[in-house]
């Protein structure tokens, strides 16, 4: 487990390093994913070590999140001047977010399934 | 001589342990409840834990920037766990290469639609110029949004706060959403709440299942990119317009 942390770090650190370095307007944390993904793909295979030490902290991803989300607090007043438009424009806009995105996914698949004759499925 | 108890607050509220110990008391005791609810997504446990410390900080008289000392360990976290979402992504690759198309026109067209429908919808109500450029990226993960943000004019920290939102809205509302459309497939699922909630709607999704949940990470990732690209672009449409 030390050693799968150590690895999750190190590339973090790398990407953490290029995006300072090549100006890239991306976190380098997901510039890190990105190598971490393409190094397993080279590898071909998945350590069962990096698989159990990714999981247990994916599975508490959700935690991870409200430090930031308390942070909110600092911003109270500043929200609270344009509520209306901030929750309607915020709240809408993701629901329709995620139902464009379903539906027009799902569509295309059926579509490949009935040119496919239906092999592989979903 | 024994300590007074404002004693021991005066050094507990100065330690990073205090922030620390409660945000983990908070998430774990919103979990439970949570789950007492049979997974009710009313009560998503990052709202309710939120909640909690807000009313604690708040009753109490800390501040965000003493609780943060603490919490920041947990903050920080989120650095090696976006690397981890390598792994999923890995495991679930080759289902996701044969869906190559219908993930990239799904991505294009939900990028759009968060892009739009949020800036159109405030506009409408009156919102000023600064609060439209920080509600364009609402839909991506936080460094990227405030990135964003600040590039076009808006307020980083508004953003932030617009991104926090964002999420939370997101995986409360995606299970009714996704049950009204009676989409079942849960690659389909998680990729819809990854573009529109990105990092929290991961996290909810995992909770579902890892294949809900690389997809979700896939479609966060992905969005940043386009959503990066999309917003300046967008943004010369309309003022040329």
């Amino acid at each position: 487990m030390l050693g799968a942390l150590t690895v999750l770090l190190v590339f973090q650190l790398i990407g953490e390093v290029l995006v300072h370095f090549a100006r890239l307007p991306i976190p380098g944390p997901v510039i890190g994913l990105l190598l971490l993904f393409l190094g397993l793909c080279l590898r071909g295979s998945l350590a069962l070590p990096l698989r159990d030490t990714a999981n247990g902290i994916l599975q508490h991803l959700s935690l991870l999140f409200v430090p930031a989300g308390v942070g909110v607090m600092v911003h109270f007043s500043r929200v609270s001047g344009e509520w209306l438009p901030i929750l309607a424009a915020t709240i809408i806009s993701t629901a329709l977010a995620i139902a464009v995105s379903a539906l027009v996914m799902q569509a295309l698949m059926r579509g490949r399934e009935g040119a496919d004759d239906g092999k592989g499925g979903a | 001589m024994t300590p007074r108890i404002t004693d021991v607050w005066v050094y507990l509220s100065a330690s990073p342990l205090l922030g620390l110990t409660l945000t983990l008391i908070a998430y774990q005791a919103a979990y439970w409840l949570y789950q007492r609810a049979g997974f009710n997504p009313l009560l998503n446990p990052v709202l309710l834990a939120i909640l909690m410390l807000v009313t604690a900080l708040t009753l109490t008289g800390t501040s965000y920037a003493t609780y943060f000392d603490g919490a920041q360990f947990v903050h920080f976290l989120l650095g090696p766990a976006t690397v981890a979402l390598a792994v999923p992504l890995y495991l679930q690759f080759d289902k996701l290469k044969k869906l190559a198309l219908p993930l990239a026109v799904a991505l294009l067209a939900g990028s759009l639609t968060a892009i739009v429908s949020a800036v159109g919808i405030a506009w409408l109500l009156g919102a000023s110029e600064t609060t439209l450029l920080s509600l364009a990226p609402k839909s991506v993960t936080t460094p990227i949004a405030m990135g964003i943000a600040e590039k076009l004019g808006g307020i980083p920290s508004l953003a932030a706060v617009l991104v926090m939102l964002t999420g939370v809205s997101g995986s409360v509302m995606a299970k009714y959403v996704l049950d009204g459309l009676r989409i079942t497939d849960h690659g389909v699922r998680g990729f819809a709440v990854g573009i529109a909630a990105h990092g929290i709607g991961t996290a909810r999704a995992f909770q579902v299942s890892e294949q809900a949940g690389a997809f979700a990470g896939l479609g966060m990732g992905l969005n940043g990119l386009v959503t990066a690209m999309l917003v300046p672009l967008l943004l010369v449409l309309w003022r040329w317009i």
